[in-house]
């Protein structure tokens, strides 16, 4: 059974605050019946190191992606996954991770594209839980296997594909890489090795919100105002258009993702998990370098 | 040489998940700075490549023999492991010895399938910045 959304003022803002839960919240509920509780991290051997009590670990980079082609995973390895894992259906799934729940959103996407009805993040995630003194363990539960049902994924609501990307090309779209890549200066994170993509730029029109902008103090969503006063106001999105984000490879956009469809409640926002490592390596679509979003005529 | 071929041995007799395990003990294991270095942040060089910070120091003495020295936060164990693997791997050999070893070392040790590929050019770069300072500091 799916356990109370969390009710708090800061929540109270946003669309859909049965996304999130608080860390106080998160510490109160531990062990209850129904609730199963991931760390997913960019840093694969943090959780061994010390995570929230009752926690299991989800590696993005083994469990979520397909071993061979570049694409999630299919609905019996979905299933598999998380019987292995002890989660059912009905469970209140809540993810937290590092670098402000970057990796954590990302897994949270993955689960949305199964439909799992009830995944929430812990706001703040990893580093906000430390900060406050919280306990860690090293220690790893037992899990009892469940029997996740085969559900396909859906990949037509929340994921874009290059050819849906080509045909948005001038409407809303962001871009959350950070500057450098954004102009094409570069093409990877700096201080990042290059992770490879033959041209530098963005997608003409993409407006640039480096998705770290969305996070403020601890890792912690910013407040439904100042979340508006960045995507409404500097980058121009009006309520109910249609929002494609993208980054290198969509990880860091599923964040931003997250921000929009749950907490500022755009209905249409997909995640162009393919980001610059395909678009930037496609052989004859549009690009645009330098600061400005560009649009399709100037190429 | 014969410390890095058993580390390869050791990682590559085991499963993934066992593979990581090893990892983290090497990440546990990484020493403190002697007092020497401790408070000498100056004398250390970031590797750059790599997604956290981690800071390392090269020392060669009278005899060419290497010691290596490094400093990664706790909360950065994939990192502070492969920083372990390099220093139980290379300290106490002598200059020639570091500087043939293969640079694609990092790719032997089974983790590509476990790490991504982020972190493996990471403990990569971690290996040719140690074989650049060993060069310069070399007699």
């Amino acid at each position: 059974m799916p356990i109370e959304i969390e009710s708090n003022a800061k929540f109270a803002e946003y669309a859909d605050p049965s996304t999130l839960v608080s860390t106080e919240w998160l510490q109160n509920h531990l062990g209850k019946d129904g609730l199963v509780v991931l760390e997913s991290d960019e840093d694969v051997l943090l959780y061994e190191i010390g995570h929230i009590p009752s926690a299991r670990k989800i590696d993005w980079f083994t469990e979520l992606n397909d071993a061979v082609l570049r694409d999630y995973l299919t609905a019996e390895d979905f299933s598999k996954l998380l019987s292995e894992k002890g989660i059912k259906r009905d469970d209140t799934v809540v993810i937290y991770g590092d670098k402000s729940n970057w990796w954590a959103a990302y897994a949270l996407w993955v689960f949305k594209l199964f439909g799992h009805p009830d995944v929430r993040l812990l706001d703040g995630g990893r580093d906000a839980w430390i900060a406050e003194g919280r306990e860690l363990t090293r220690e790893v539960e037992a899990v009892v296997p469940t029997d996740y049902p085969v559900v396909l994924r859906d990949d037509s609501k929340i994921r874009a594909f290059r050819d849906d990307v080509l045909a948005h090309i001038g409407q809303a779209m962001i871009d959350v890489r950070s500057p450098e890549e954004y102009t094409g200066e570069r093409t990877h994170m700096p201080a990042y090795p290059d992770e490879g993509a033959l041209r530098g730029g963005h997608i003409p029109g993409a407006r640039s919100v480096p998705w770290s902008r969305a996070a403020g103090e601890n890792g912690v969503f910013k407040s439904r105002a100042e979340l508006e006063a960045i995507y409404l106001g500097e980058a121009e999105l009006k309520n109910g258009e249609d929002v494609i984000a993208y980054c290198r490879i969509g990880e860091r956009s599923s964040h931003t993702w997250f921000v929009l469809k749950y907490l500022l409640g755009f209905a249409t926002v997909r995640n162009y998990d393919g980001s610059w490592t395909e678009w930037g390596s496609l052989v004859g679509v549009p690009i645009v370098k330098g600061a400005a979003p560009g649009a399709l005529s100037e190429r | 040489m014969q410390a890095l071929e058993e580390i390869v041995e050791d990682f590559n007799a085991l499963g993934l998940k066992d593979r990581l395990n090893l990892l983290l003990e090497f990440s546990d294991a990484l020493p403190e700075l002697p007092e020497r270095y401790a408070s000498h942040p100056d004398l250390f060089e970031r590797v750059e490549e790599c997604q956290s910070p981690v800071f390392l120091f090269v020392e060669v003495d009278q005899d060419d023999i290497v010691s290596l020295f490094f400093t990664a936060p706790a909360e950065a164990p994939t990192t502070r492991g492969f920083a372990s693997i390099l220093k139980s791997a290379l300290d106490g050999h002598s200059v020639r010895e570091v500087l043939e070893v293969d640079d694609d070392f990092p790719s032997k040790i089974g983790l590509s399938d476990a790490v991504s590929p982020l972190r493996m050019r990471g403990m990569r770069a971690m290996l040719a910045r140690i074989k650049r300072q060993v060069k310069e500091k070399s007699h």
